[in-house]
């Protein structure tokens, strides 16, 4: 709409749509960008991973996955059982020390309910499946993402386990290089527990 | 600088000691790990420390429009790039593997040699990374004169995550 001014210049005034409100007073928008920056503030800080400490002592975020060999994973599925889930990746040189150990636990207490759960965070499965041959692991081991990266309290380091009770609990936490000595004395101890599932 | 014979028996003996001591670690049935990474060759002078990075990336730049912003590369595995990543920064592709490299490689082709980079990882204990060694060796290798790497002691989570500094989710 073309309209004139005062000063006698030609403006052009675009009718407001009917639906729009009238404009705020412009403290109550000022309180409003306010609100939105500090919002925005949060989310971009939020977005962090949760403490990993507060999965201590809670129930271990279930997951479902394929191994390597394309089995289903379910980690519910090993309830009843302690479990040692373990981050890893093919990169991670400390990581390729605890596997092996890993693997001889698993022959020697999966009679007595102990399993071992790999989760490679590599972004190759090729290369994982690879090194999984080499060490020749007997536990099975599937293809982690952020996705469950971010629900076990951010896998942002490796490597990284959780010892997880027979009532599918969260016990312990392991990050960095363990004293592999220390987490066997832990899930020792977990095998003496009974568990509440009948 | 000569060696007495000594000398040259103890460096012999040295070696010797070098090149058993992997064979004594299969012998005792454990795997031999992965060498030391060359995160331990990046010289101190070029370590940013994550205070350092933290407060560089929070002032303003309206404010001190001379302190200047520097390209952060992650040079670390996706999968933990798209858990959290410092604000700003771009994955480059882990600097151990070949195609890792050529993602940092063509990155930064284009870019004027004095560009300021910062390159992290935080994928494990520091003198563990394999990734950083190499990635920063490749920038100097092209030309690049101003790069820097994040010291991360143990892991991105502990050393920036859990110290509250901020991060950004590609998830």
């Amino acid at each position: 709409m073309r309209v004139h001014t005062r000063s006698g210049r030609v403006a052009l005034k675009v009718p407001r749509p009917a639906s729009r409100l009238p404009r705020a007073p412009i403290a109550i928008r000022r309180a409003i960008l306010v609100a939105f920056l500090v919002a925005s503030f949060t989310m971009a800080t939020a977005q962090s991973a949760p403490p990993a400490q507060n999965l201590l002592n809670k129930p271990a975020p279930d997951f479902t996955r394929q191994d390597l060999h394309g089995h289903a994973l379910h980690l519910a599925a090993f309830r009843g059982k302690v479990v040692l889930l373990n981050f890893w990746a093919t990169w991670c040189a400390p990581c390729q020390v605890e596997m092996p150990v890993f693997a001889a636990w698993q022959r020697q207490y999966s009679p007595q309910g102990f399993a071992i759960i790999g989760i490679s965070m590599d972004d190759d499965a090729a290369a994982a499946r690879r090194l999984v041959q080499r060490l020749k692991l007997d536990y099975p081991v599937a293809m982690g993402d952020a996705r469950l990266g971010l629900r076990y309290g951010g896998v942002l380091g490796l490597p990284l386990s959780y010892l997880i009770d027979r009532n599918g609990v969260v016990r312990a936490r392991f990050q960095g290089e363990t004293d592999v000595k220390s987490m066997e004395n832990q899930m020792r101890a977990l095998l003496a527990e009974p568990s509440q599932k009948k | 600088m000569r060696l007495g014979p000594s000398g040259r028996a103890g460096v012999f003996a040295a070696l010797i000691l070098l090149c058993a001591a992997p064979g004594r670690m299969r012998a005792a049935g454990q795997w031999a790990a992965p060498p030391p990474s060359s995160a331990l060759s990046i010289p101190a002078s070029v370590l940013l420390q994550p205070e350092e990075l933290n407060h560089l990336l929070q002032t303003p730049t309206a404010e001190k429009p001379l302190i200047e912003k520097p390209l952060i590369l992650q040079v670390g595995s996706h999968v933990l790039f798209a858990q959290a990543h410092i604000p700003r920064a771009e994955y480059a592709g882990p600097g151990s593997q070949d195609a890792g490299a050529q993602i940092l490689r063509n990155r930064v082709a284009s870019l004027p040699r004095k560009t300021f980079i910062v390159l992290y990882c935080g994928c494990c204990p520091w003198n563990r990374c394999p990734n950083v060694g190499p990635a920063y060796k490749l920038l100097l290798d092209m030309g690049f004169t101003r790069v820097k790497v994040l010291y991360l002691a143990d892991n991105f989570g502990d050393d920036w995550v859990n110290k509250g500094f901020p991060v950004e989710s590609a998830h």
